[in-house]
């Protein structure tokens, strides 16, 4: 029987030979893990459940990357209740601020989530892991909780969508311009409890940073994973990383699909989400009146060296316009190091932008670069849901780091060659 | 298990950051999260809503965020149950896993109105409206979720096998 690469990871980890869209199976867990969010209230379910001791400690992650950091004291009480159960479990992966990073950005980078794992984060964005063919999904706080204990979860096999990108990336189009059309064409719902799969000749050819990118708004359409078959692009990234053994799957010729997509992206501009909905998707052409007062260019979603690179490559020998505040904020410490070392963080400050310390920040609302009322961003975050990074009344516009830099400068939302021109 | 309450009607793709704010996520108290349960879409929702109410919505219910403090938000402003044309993936499996009742029927969505007296089967998925005196049936809750839902929740489902497999 044929079986898309989800069908095949899922079905590796419940010993069975072969599963369907819509059996109900109990996966056993490569990885898990909680933020400072969700892990609290994580670690009194595994108490409550039963717990004494996590079910592998190197198989567990506590990573404190959303207020931290601590923003307030009662962050402090969240972030303080993980440190206490990581040195309670001795778990070798809690990562103190000056090693922690962004959990996306991290985990990866670290070699800890690998090509043919399961993965479940108490987290949305955990799906990223698709990046790297592995079967990744974001879960509440309770399923975490539970997994703790026993190292398993339940799972309802989900049907996949294929996606199959041709034709040629233009300039300055990556991994966000590309997820954030498959969005405006699907919508928020689009692929809700299916498993995405990433195809083409495009994707073949797409850098490890935008796969990430991609994989990690999977959820943005509804998704339980958004996985990319791994090649000689993930092995490359893999292998010096990879702290345990890794298993490359493929989806089979004649596996089933709900539906395919495919797109031709030859000639497409870079693409924006406007407010208040991720499917609210334009081309940048047409959003250039609209002035700004923020840019953030960071987060699970593009905050990767490669993302820095391409922003400081437009802000360099620019300002940022007087009325806007351009916020930085590399995902990991690796990543901040690379910046350094490369210049970039000469370019960031010469252009006036600030670079923040590793922190999921406005992304969310929590602190960093709140929005007053009335207030706009171009934000390469992934969410411009009402209230998101601040005021209930600010707006945020998604869109890459090329756009976010470019818009930095002008004052107004911007296409990268408006300011690579001057 | 029966419910009856008054309806408060929201749109399509109510998201969690609409549910509960990030910026009241320092805590996880389900009390407090209480306090700005949809505070986005209605700052005075908390004030309004009697135990017991019912939240009616459009398609893709709890999407975004993985937040659990999402359906406890709800749970905690005493809302008996969350009737959607569909919900988000991670919403439904929280909701299951903290024990709030959700329903899934698209007619209801569309035709009940704010306001409505409602009384509905858990069980059953039969949702009454005294108000205008239709009838609707919702989708059945699947199997599994019901053990969930019998077992009271996931932490009991949990503790229960993993007393059964000798731990302790």
């Amino acid at each position: 029987m044929p079986m898309t690469i989800s069908e095949k990871i899922l079905a590796a980890h419940c010993g069975r030979s072969h599963v369907t869209p819509g059996d109900l199976i109990e996966a056993r867990l490569d990885f898990v893990f909680a933020n400072d969010i969700t892990a609290p209230m994580s670690i009194r379910v595994f108490n409550e459940a039963g717990g004494e001791r996590v079910f592998d400690p190197e198989r567990v992650a506590m990573i404190p990357d959303h207020f931290v950091p601590n923003k307030d004291i009662q962050s402090a009480m969240q972030a303080k209740e993980l440190r206490d159960f990581a040195v309670a479990q001795q778990l070798p992966h809690y990562f103190e601020v000056g090693r922690m990073g962004i959990e996306h950005v991290l985990l990866p980078e670290q070699g800890l989530v690998l090509p043919g794992d399961v993965i479940i984060g108490a987290d949305s964005h955990t799906c990223t892991y698709g990046a790297l063919g592995a079967f990744a999904t974001g879960v509440g706080s309770t399923d975490l909780g539970a997994a703790l204990v026993t190292g398993k979860t339940w799972f309802r096999v989900p049907e996949s969508i294929r996606f199959v990108y041709q034709g040629e990336r233009g300039a300055w189009i990556g991994g966000k311009d590309l997820i954030l059309y498959t969005i405006g064409r699907i919508g928020v719902d689009g692929a809700r409890y299916k498993a995405m799969e990433f195809t083409g000749p495009v994707i073949d050819r797409l850098p490890m940073s935008d796969r990430f990118t991609m994989s990690n708004m999977a959820i943005e359409a509804g998704a339980k994973v958004g996985i990319i078959a791994p090649d000689a692009i993930t092995e490359a990234y893999v292998k010096e990383r990879a702290k345990r053994l890794y298993t490359f799957h493929r989806s089979d010729a004649d596996a089933v699909y709900e539906a395919v997509h495919t797109w031709d992206i030859s000639g497409l501009e870079p693409q924006v989400a406007c407010p208040h909905l991720p499917e609210n998707v334009r081309g940048v052409s047409e959003l250039r009146n609209i002035r700004i007062d923020q840019a953030v260019i960071g987060s699970c979603t593009n905050g990767r060296i490669e993302d820095l690179r391409i922003a400081a490559s437009i802000l360099k020998g620019h300002k940022v316009a007087p009325h806007v505040r351009c916020i930085v904020i590399p995902g990991t410490p690796k990543v901040c190091r690379e910046a350094l070392a490369e210049g970039l963080y000469q370019i960031f400050m010469d252009a006036e932008a600030v670079i923040s310390t590793p922190s999921c920040g406005p992304c969310l609302g929590g602190y960093m670069g709140i929005l007053a009322e009335g207030e706009r961003a171009v934000s390469t975050t992934n969410r411009n849901f009402v209230g998101r990074m601040g005021h209930v009344q600010s707006e945020v516009y998604l869109a890459s780091p090329a756009v976010a830099a470019a818009s930095a400068v002008a004052g107004r939302i911007a296409h990268p060659d408006d300011v690579s021109a001057t | 298990m029966s419910i009856r309450g008054k309806t408060w009607k929201f749109g399509n793709d109510v998201d969690t950051d609409v549910i509960i704010p990030a910026r009241y996520l320092n805590t996880s108290d389900p009390e407090e999260l209480a306090r700005h349960c949809m505070e986005d879409a209605d700052p005075d929702f908390t004030r309004k809503v009697k135990p017991g109410d019912i939240i009616l919505a459009g398609k893709n219910f709890g999407c975004g965020s993985s937040r659990e403090h999402a359906p406890i938000a709800i749970q905690g402003a005493r809302i008996g149950l969350v009737i959607a044309e569909s919900f988000a993936r991670i919403f439904y499996r929280n909701a299951f896993n903290i024990g709030l009742p959700i329903l899934e029927s698209a007619q209801a969505a569309a035709e009940i109105r704010e306001g409505d007296e409602l009384e509905v089967d858990i069980e059953t998925g039969v949702i009454v409206d005294h108000t205008t005196q239709k009838r609707y049936q919702a989708k059945a809750i699947p199997p599994f979720m019901r053990e969930l839902l019998t077992a009271g929740g996931l932490v009991p489902y949990v503790r229960r096998q993993h007393q059964q497999k000798g731990g302790r």
